[in-house]
């Protein structure tokens, strides 16, 4: 991880997996009206094996970001640029096929067990009426076995708990063998011994399959801790791009988040920080 | 971990083929003229062996030109109906779901009479007459699950109670106009009674291009709605969740929505509106089978088939010689089932 901070090689463009390039988008119930909301725009890049955190109080436009790199959503104007496609111009079939995403968790309409919905996972790499082939069902097992899920395979999805939920999900986004993993907030609801699992499973996860992993968080101490980069967004404006260290300043998020902080170095050496309530 | 596979959805298909086939004969048996289950085994085989001059019973004539196109006739709209059921169950992602409950069925109905109004003013060739009804019934259950679709968004997502609502609310609607429609035409010869188009019915006879154009139809829409599949099973997730797992959300949806309106048009314009099959037979199915669509499907055709036989074979015998509609047998059996399948998830 100290590697893709390393300045030589950010510039050998070959490495660069994920190039955002000047992304912007606007939203506004009726065309002739002002935007209700526009994300200025923004640019970053990302190599594989990357840890990529956008951070930002509520409506500063992070999930809209995440959905433009996504490709499920037209930027106004700029590109996202996955291996050198446009991720928007993709078709569904063969943009799932290099992008996973996990979003904050859907209800199910009808009882699934663990391993059929880790199986959905492989529906771009299926013909429409194929049914799975044993490389499907090595490949999920696989991908329950990396996120410590195995245990779960037989067990219903609707009786297990948020923390193994959420393990599930990822398992089901690795059977998409994805370039890019996307998680919008995926450490919501979980207690911190499972936020903090889930993060080393990704943290692994990213090192060992080279994933380029871009994910939307709230958690300020968890984002510094794990993300090689850092996009702080405010307003809908891409303030600061970079690692950890470089963008958490004091003032910077005392102005952003609207709160009294401190910043200091933590013991992994990583900024840490404190909210100063009441002061 | 143990994926579905061909061998095993055909064993499954297989079983539910049998029961049907046992119905079936039971129900060839079954009538206001009796019938010996012995002399209807040995017509069968004659006419197997395509002796068919050689068939001994004096009732072949009622088991085999009355009975049996009426039973062949009931496995198709049974099978459209659920099928059209499971469809806009999942599409909807609503378990209450199906073409009577969404107000499709009155609108099919209400199409077809349309178009049975409308027939005498177009220069239709007479080879194709017969479909006249089947291809109004189809448009009119395409805008009315378009218009239920519309009614029943709420801040741009589908809202399950508001989509029930309006579809009952528009089918109560439908059935109003059609009723004003058949009192004040009830001069003209060729509309035929009103129980029908209301409440269905499979006693009235037809023209042979309209039950090949019902089988037909049945097949092609089908076999469309089958190949999406999969696509249905990941929409059950909801559809940005299926978008991101590669489905193509859009054209599934319109797809399927066109297979099902013409499966609900083709059932309803031989038979009125039947209620309660397309609900009820993919709800047994799943609890039977799992909500896998690549078997919800095919199970849900051969047990609506099944149950339509078996109604209708109630409906002509339970107060023989007189008939109930079909559709009154279904209500009867399907309406306490609903309550508690609507009870049961609120709980």
């Amino acid at each position: 991880m100290a590697a893709s901070s390393n300045l030589a090689d950010s510039n050998r463009a070959s490495d660069v997996r994920l190039s955002v390039e000047q992304v912007s988008y606007a939203y506004s119930a009726n065309p002739s009206q002002a935007p209700l909301f526009t994300l200025e725009a923004s640019s970053f890049q990302a190599r594989p094996g990357e840890i990529v955190a956008i951070l930002g109080p509520n409506a500063s436009g992070k999930s809209t970001l995440l959905k433009l790199i996504a490709g499920t959503q037209e930027p106004l104007s700029g590109r996202v640029l996955l291996n050198g496609f446009v991720t928007h111009s993709l078709t569904p079939r063969v943009r799932a096929q290099r992008i996973a995403m996990v979003q904050q968790e859907s209800p199910l309409l009808f009882a699934s067990r663990a391993w059929e919905f880790v199986l959905q996972g492989r529906h771009p790499h299926s013909r429409s009426l194929r049914f799975e082939t044993r490389e499907d069902i090595t490949i999920a097992r696989n991908a329950l076995a990396q996120v410590g899920a195995e245990h779960l395979s037989d067990r219903w999805m609707d009786q297990i708990s948020g923390g193994e939920k959420q393990r599930v999900i990822l398992a089901r986004a690795l059977c998409q063998q994805p370039l890019l993993l996307l998680l919008d907030e995926p450490t919501l609801h979980l207690d911190i011994g499972s936020q903090v699992g889930l993060l080393d499973t990704l943290r692994k996860l990213a090192a060992e399959n080279r994933y380029t992993v871009v994910v939307v968080t709230h958690e300020l101490n968890l984002a510094a801790e794990y993300a090689d980069q850092v996009v702080l967004l405010h307003h809908g404006k891409s303030l600061r791009v970079g690692p950890p260290a470089v963008v958490y300043q004091r003032e910077l998020l005392e102005q952003v988040f609207q709160t009294p902080l401190s910043v200091e170095s933590g013991p992994s050496g990583r900024p840490r920080v404190t909210f100063l309530p009441g002061s | 971990m143990r994926p579905l596979t061909f061998p095993r959805l055909l064993l499954r298909c297989g079983y539910l083929t049998i029961i049907l086939l046992i119905v079936v004969v039971i129900a060839l048996k079954l009538g206001a003229v009796p019938v010996s289950l012995y002399g209807l085994g040995l017509d069968l085989v004659h006419l197997l062996l395509r002796k068919t001059t050689e068939l001994s019973s004096n009732y072949d004539m009622i088991v085999l030109d009355i009975r049996l196109p009426r039973i062949l006739l009931a496995i198709l709209v049974g099978a459209s109906l659920a099928v059209a059921g499971t469809a806009f169950q999942a599409l909807l992602r609503n378990p209450l779901a199906d073409p009577y409950v969404l107000g499709v069925s009155s609108g099919a109905s209400l199409g077809a009479i349309l178009a049975l109004i409308a027939q005498p003013y177009l220069a239709i060739p007479l080879a194709f007459a017969a479909l006249v009804t089947p291809v109004g019934a189809f448009l009119a259950a395409g805008v009315t699950i378009t218009v239920v679709y519309f009614l029943g968004r709420r801040e741009g997502q589908v809202d399950g109670s508001t989509l029930l609502l309006s579809g009952i609310i528009s089918a109560s609607f439908l059935s109003a106009i059609i009723m004003f429609l058949i009192t004040t035409l009830s001069g003209r010869g060729d509309l035929r009674g009103m129980s029908f188009w209301l409440m269905g019915d499979l006693s009235v006879s037809l023209p042979s291009t309209l039950r090949w154009f019902v089988a037909i139809g049945f097949l092609v829409a089908t076999g469309v709605i089958y190949t999406t599949a999969s696509d249905l099973n990941l929409l059950l997730n909801g559809e940005k969740e299926a978008m991101h797992l590669g489905v193509d959300v859009r054209r599934v949806r319109l797809v399927v929505y066109i297979a099902a309106s013409l499966l609900t048009g083709v059932a309803v314009s031989v038979s009125g509106s039947i209620g309660f099959v397309g609900l009820l037979v993919p709800h047994v199915m799943r609890m039977i089978f799992g909500s896998d669509h690549r078997i919800l499907i095919p199970t849900s055709a051969l047990g609506g088939a099944t149950a339509v036989v078996i109604a209708d074979t109630l409906a002509r015998t339970v107060v023989a010689p007189s008939e109930l509609p079909v559709g009154a047998m279904t209500a009867l059996a399907g309406a306490p089932l609903f309550i508690y399948l609507l009870r049961r998830k609120v709980a």
